[in-house]
């Protein structure tokens, strides 16, 4: 049917682009984590190697011309270790966003939509997420589970969708209120109807903004998990490298080249998930949008 | 068809909500607080017949009105639709009485979804029910219920959002929404009250138009009488969960017989230069609904209340032919005024 | 004796998408104890002419142009400070859904009293008392003064937003649509205590309001004001019983009039102007019924029919002379 529809959505997202545009930080953020991405995705490709060979030079070299960023206790080269790595935080970021994002919304949005007994069980189960020490569980279920890497987003993804259902369930309660889900429920729409298309778009924007910010967090806690030793060590990621370099006392040694350049990545990718998170609250949220 | 075929038959109609109380009134309060929002009525509207429902905020007119159509649980009463007592408890029943039976809402700004687009929300009603089976069905059908609601060619608002449309046209766009299922009973909840008057006759026309093509029966439930009187063929006067008088259209504005109609008959607001009209301004307000006055619940702010009723509630008597009154200085044993 | 005189004044918005001309050339005039009733739909221009009185307009509205002459004095272009003194002072205002403006953890005694020691130099007891004068002149009990607001009804906390409004002796009012989210009877009410007052008190007031019908109880005289302009301005009974603008006409003939005949009377076709691009001439003209060449070319003047009752059209009252 629709090429007219297909137009209307092409003319709202050139508005949500012609929006995105004006945002600084907004693009500042995009043009950091669009290099990351491509980084990892095309930085293995370019360079073919296994990252976890070592040898490849002296141990402890500092940055030179066959190895610009030098090489690791093991003779192992850091620069291609960091876009291995990158493919690896990225993907615990990615993946455990997105289960905190499932979790979150469906807890959320089910529990506001039906209030009550629902909402009373359902808001303690999500304070008990909430109010947890959150690092302690974290050890403790990566300790029991193992510390694969699919453990470490899994981990990651059941400790963080807590503020998601907060948030999703405040704003499904104000939207249910709304004069327009009345008229839905008159016209006989049940309540799966309502909760998937109708108050599901409606939280949307909310709950894509306040995703992008969880990503940062995902890849701060795969970080620190991998830096305390929980880390999956057969995968390299930066979390694994920080851990690596501060192990074998490189900050001690003036190792700068080695514990450098993942600190660096890993604070550039968060910032720039921040930066967006932001942005897309200010686009999304016409209230924060200035005239 | 006949003409009197009766649509829908209220019978002792109930409402009432418990107030939510403090944590700590709950455990130390034995007595729950209950807020009487509709307290025994009775209406029957028959096809082809608008209904206006009238009354202050508070008066539970908006209560009822959701109630009817099952928006509200019922505490207590019967709702006939076509002679048929509708179950609520069965969900296949109350399915087909949706079908039938619709509402219009007040605020045409906030009954849209902001996010979906005219030919979606429009189209709804027929997917929920399984109506139409291809694209282009529905797009007719859409078409179709938008040109009836006055919005041509109906093909320039499919693709429209909400809040591309005038206050005028979403309103029109909402009703196409309750049309497409071809209804035979529709509440309509304040319809005009949030548009420019210069907009509002549109709207007005349109309710009549279907009433008299489609033999469409309305609840019209309003705050102005005026409006009242324009569009209905009866009136009915709630006052705190109560109707306390109704009747022909005509017959309760020229010759009402309650005093609180009366008072807000003299108060209405007429485009002409009355200095010296005979106004009745009630003091204070319309009573908590959770603490209705015993006796005659307007008594309280009635000038002629006396003794009997502070005591005993006054029932809804026939006085003419159609035109019922509920205050005791028309019942028979009464020899005043 | 003449309290405001507002005369060709013009109150521009920048925004992104152009310059809208909310207000665009009005003027009128009001004198002591007299009230007037701006009258328009939406986007009309009305809420705009009364927040450039006190200049309260958000951050993109501009007074280009025009004089508003309060005692004599334009204070149109007064310094942010200066007029910052006349607020609550010389002019106070009645918002819509003030009474919801209320602070619910706050006696609304205190909330009237600390406007008041914010406004005089006086001290808190002073206010206090202060305060229950202005109950009792709103005819509220002034024992409630240490009610919270939720122990008032939605009538009775906008008799508080009027005493607060009275609070240091204005000379004029203006209530922007001061009754609209009120019941009938407690909007009858509101109004009733809005005339004494100004007649008590020998005060200005200014009602905005959508509804033409209200006003002719309380208004001594209406601007109905179309597009940011002005179409009509006289007395009540020039405005309902003598008018001459189309508008006008078929604005009145909108509301149902329950003493005259039985018919849904004929809608304005098509929606009020955009204010970035004016239609040319009469800006009424693309809606207007009786439309000629001229009204698309030139703007209509104002045209005196006696004295205070004008009207902007080129065929005023032609409206008559078919029936």
């Amino acid at each position: 049917m629709s090429s007219i529809k297909r137009e209307m959505r092409k003319k709202k997202l050139q508005e949500f682009f012609n929006n995105f545009k004006q945002n600084k930080m907004g693009i500042t953020g995009a043009a950091i984590l669009s290099f990351f991405i491509l980084a990892s995705v095309f930085g293995p490709m370019i360079f073919p190697f296994d990252p976890m060979e070592f040898g490849v030079a002296g141990p402890m070299e500092p940055p030179s011309s066959s190895h610009i960023l030098g090489t690791d206790d093991l003779g192992r080269d850091i620069f291609r270790n960091l876009l291995a790595g990158g493919r690896v935080s990225l993907m615990v970021g990615v993946l455990a966003t997105v289960i905190s994002m499932f979790l979150g919304t469906t807890i959320g949005i089910v529990s506001g939509y039906f209030g009550k007994k629902t909402d009373i069980i359902l808001m303690r189960f999500t304070d008990f997420f909430l109010v947890i020490p959150w690092l302690p569980l974290v050890l403790v279920l990566a300790a029991i589970l193992g510390t694969s890497i699919w453990n470490i987003i899994f981990v990651i993804g059941i400790t963080s969708w807590a503020g998601t259902a907060r948030v999703v369930r405040s704003q499904t309660l104000s939207i249910k209120e709304r004069p327009f889900v009345e008229r839905i429920r008159a016209i006989g729409a049940d309540d799966k109807t309502i909760m998937i298309r109708h108050i599901l778009p409606n939280v949307f924007p909310l709950v894509f903004a306040n995703t992008i910010l969880i990503s940062a967090v995902a890849i701060i806690s795969e970080t620190t998990l991998s830096f305390l030793g929980l880390g999956d060590t057969t995968r390299p990621s930066w979390g694994m490298m920080l851990n690596y370099a501060f192990e074998s006392g490189a900050a001690s040694t003036g190792a700068y080249w080695y514990f450098l350049p993942p600190g660096i990545c890993v604070v550039l990718v968060v910032l720039s998930f921040t930066f967006l998170g932001y942005a897309f609250d200010e686009i999304l949220n016409p209230k924060l949008r200035r005239r | 068809m006949k003409k009197n075929e009766n649509i829908v038959d209220v019978k002792g109609l109930k409402v009432q909500f418990d107030i939510k109380q403090s944590f700590l009134q709950e455990i130390f309060t034995k007595k729950r607080k209950i807020v009487k929002a509709v307290d025994g009525v009775d209406l029957k509207i028959n096809k082809g017949e608008i209904v206006s429902l009238v009354g202050e905020s508070g008066s539970g007119k908006t209560t009822l009105g959701k109630a009817i159509l099952d928006l509200v649980p019922v505490t207590e009463g019967e709702i006939l639709f076509k002679g048929k007592k509708i179950d609520f408890s069965n969900k296949k029943e109350v399915k087909k009485f949706r079908h039938k039976a619709q509402m219009i809402f007040q605020d045409p700004y906030q009954s849209l979804d902001p996010k979906s687009l005219v030919i979606d929300a429009v189209a709804e009603p027929l997917e929920i029910n399984n109506l139409v089976k291809t694209a282009e069905e529905r797009k007719e059908k859409v078409i179709k219920a938008l040109e009836d609601s006055g919005l041509a060619p109906g093909e320039n608002f499919l693709y429209r959002f909400p809040y591309e449309l005038s206050g005028g046209q979403r309103q029109r766009a909402a009703i196409a929404g309750s049309l497409i299922l071809n209804p035979d009973f529709i509440v309509a909840d304040e319809p005009v009250s949030m548009l420019d008057v210069s907009v509002r006759t549109g709207i007005l026309k349109l309710l009549l138009g279907l009433k008299e093509s489609r033999d469409l029966a309305f609840l019209f439930i309003t705050h102005d009488l005026s409006l009242a009187w324009l569009i209905s063929d009866k009136i009915a006067i709630m006052y705190l969960g109560k109707i306390v008088e109704i009747g022909e259209s005509d017959e309760i504005i020229k010759k009402s017989l309650h005093p609180y109609t009366q008072a807000l008959l003299s108060i209405m607001p007429i485009p002409e230069v009355h200095k010296n009209r005979n106004r009745k301004v009630l003091e204070g307000e319309i009573p908590n609904p959770s603490e209705i006055p015993k006796g005659c619940r307007f008594n309280t702010r009635c000038v002629h209340a006396f003794d009997k009723c502070k005591e005993v509630e006054p029932k809804l008597i026939e006085i003419k032919d159609g035109h019922f009154v509920a205050c005791h200085l028309f019942e028979e044993e009464y020899n005043g005024i | 004796m003449e309290l405001l005189k507002i005369n060709n004044l013009k109150t521009y918005f920048e925004i992104s998408a152009g310059t809208v001309k909310a207000v665009d050339g009005v003027s009128f005039s009001l004198n002591y104890g007299e009230s007037l009733g701006l009258v328009g739909e939406s986007g009309c221009g009305k809420t705009t002419t009364a927040l450039s009185i006190n200049r309260l307009l958000p951050q993109e509205g501009k007074i280009l142009g025009g004089e508003i002459l309060l005692e004599g004095r334009d204070i149109s272009k007064l310094k942010e400070s200066e007029i910052k003194k006349l607020r609550w002072n010389e002019i106070s205002m009645i918002f819509q859904g003030a009474m919801n403006a209320l602070n619910p953890v706050m006696k609304i005694g205190d909330q009237i009293a600390e406007a008041i020691v914010l406004h005089k130099k006086v001290s808190y007891k002073e206010a206090i008392k202060r305060s229950k004068e202005l109950f009792e002149l709103v005819e509220l009990e002034p024992e409630r003064i240490t009610n919270y607001p939720h122990e008032f009804s939605g009538g009775m906390k906008q008799r508080a937003m009027i005493a607060m409004a009275l609070a240091c002796d204005p000379k004029l009012i203006i209530g922007d649509e001061p009754t609209t989210a009120l019941d009938v009877m407690v909007q009858a009410q509101i109004l009733n205590l809005l005339d004494k007052l100004r007649k008590e008190l020998n005060m200005g007031i200014i009602i905005i309001t959508h509804d033409l019908s209200i006003l002719g109880e309380t208004c001594d005289k209406i601007a109905v004001m179309y597009a940011g302009k002005i179409a009509e301005f006289g007395t009540v009974e020039d405005i309902y019983n003598n008018n001459m603008h189309p508008y006008t006409n078929k604005l009145l003939s909108s509301f149902p009039n329950i003493h005259k005949e039985k018919i849904i009377p004929e809608p304005i076709e098509g929606v009020p102007p955009d204010l970035i691009n004016p239609p040319s001439g009469c800006r009424f003209h693309p809606r207007c019924p009786y439309a000629q060449d001229i009204c698309a070319k030139e703007e209509p003047m104002m045209t005196k029919v006696s004295e205070g009752h004008e009207y902007a059209c080129h065929f005023g009252g032609v409206f008559n002379e078919k029936e």
